[in-house]
């Protein structure tokens, strides 16, 4: 592997990685409101 | 799925690349009927609780487009309308597409299921699996019939909707299912007529590849004569009102314009396929707006 194709590949891993925390947080999120919701009978 | 005849992902995939195998442009419609079989539905939701629904119709409708995806790349890698998708141009691992899917479809059921009701997760299952064996691997290399049988898929996500609210499927929303599936014939053949090299080039039994042109135009004739029964059966059942009614009427007029000036046509060079290209175009207005009118409707008599 070339410097320059590693650099990509070390790039592409760390947007992927920023893009999944992202996702994962979100998802934290989601469950938090939708247990709030259904524990408060609200739905 | 066949032997790979395109270049194998030598990097790991960009997440854009994830993001293409969803087919985001297609989802668009999909989660706005998905709104609409929401938002008509009587009853009350929670806005989280709503939106969670949408999310899992999304998340469903991408993961049955990137399984689609994981198996036709051959496939895809020969028509110049698909060449450029992550797996035929070597952009993607095809496990990876794979993973993605299926943990994408297992997540969307299971978040349904848990906010909404398990109703709404068996639908959205249902409408994923048949997406998948039955149109994507029994049907779509089989039969020229394929997008009508499979067109079931897409027209889902209106049951799905209203069942995440009600917990139930009632006539209204089994009227809506109808409309998009006698809707997605004229559609995709309209469609299918000006890629038909693409397809035949990749063996795929679309109408125009098996039964000719001719016959073609005279099926999308056909088809949006029924479809246009279905789109008046709400109102003809008492099920919406004149919002909706005036609405169908004058879109459906317009749409049997644009049909019929297709089904008379004679023309196989696809450069000049115009009016083809419009009525395709128009049938995507048409559902967004016949979808609009019904929660329009709805609202106003409420």
């Amino acid at each position: 592997m070339t410097p320059e194709e590693d650099r990509i590949v070390r790039a592409r891993q760390r947007s992927r990685a920023i893009v999944t925390g992202v996702i994962l947080a979100g998802l934290v999120i989601l469950f938090y409101l939708i247990t709030i919701v259904k524990i408060s009978g609200a739905s | 799925m066949t032997t790979a005849t395109y270049a194998a992902a030598s990097m790991p995939a960009d997440w854009r690349d994830f993001v293409a195998l969803t087919k985001p442009r297609v989802m668009t419609l999909v989660v706005f009927t998905g709104l609409c079989g929401l938002l008509a539905a009587p009853g009350h939701i929670h806005p989280v609780l709503a939106f969670t629904a949408i999310l899992c119709i999304a998340l469903g409708a991408g993961a049955a487009a990137a399984l689609n995806q994981w198996w036709e790349a051959d496939i895809d890698a020969k028509m110049k309308r698909t060449a450029s998708r992550p797996l035929p141009a070597g952009r993607m691992d095809r496990q990876a597409a794979l993973h993605f899917g299926v943990g994408m479809a297992v997540a969307s059921v299971v978040i349904m299921g848990l906010a909404t009701n398990w109703l709404a997760a068996a639908i959205l299952t249902v409408s994923i699996l048949f997406y998948v064996f039955v149109y994507t691997i029994w049907l779509k290399p089989r039969t020229a019939q394929n997008i009508v049988i499979g067109g079931a898929a897409g027209a889902f996500p209106p049951v799905i909707g209203w069942a995440a609210v009600t917990g139930d499927v009632g006539a209204l929303p089994v009227a809506l299912f109808m409309l998009t599936f006698f809707w997605t014939p004229p559609h995709f053949w309209s469609l299918a007529l000006f890629v038909r090299p693409d397809y035949a080039a990749a063996g795929i039994p679309m109408l125009p590849v098996v039964s000719g042109e001719v016959a073609t135009r005279r099926q999308i004739w056909l088809y949006t004569a029924i479809m246009a029964v279905a789109a008046m059966a709400p109102v003809l059942l008492g099920l919406t009102g004149l919002i909706y009614g005036v609405t169908a009427l004058v879109g459906t007029g317009i749409f049997a314009l644009l049909a019929f000036d297709v089904y008379r046509r004679r023309e196989s060079d696809v450069a000049r396929m115009k009016p083809e290209r419009r009525l395709f175009s128009y049938s995507i207005l048409y559902l967004f707006l016949l979808f609009g009118a019904v929660v329009v409707d709805r609202w106003v008599a409420a």
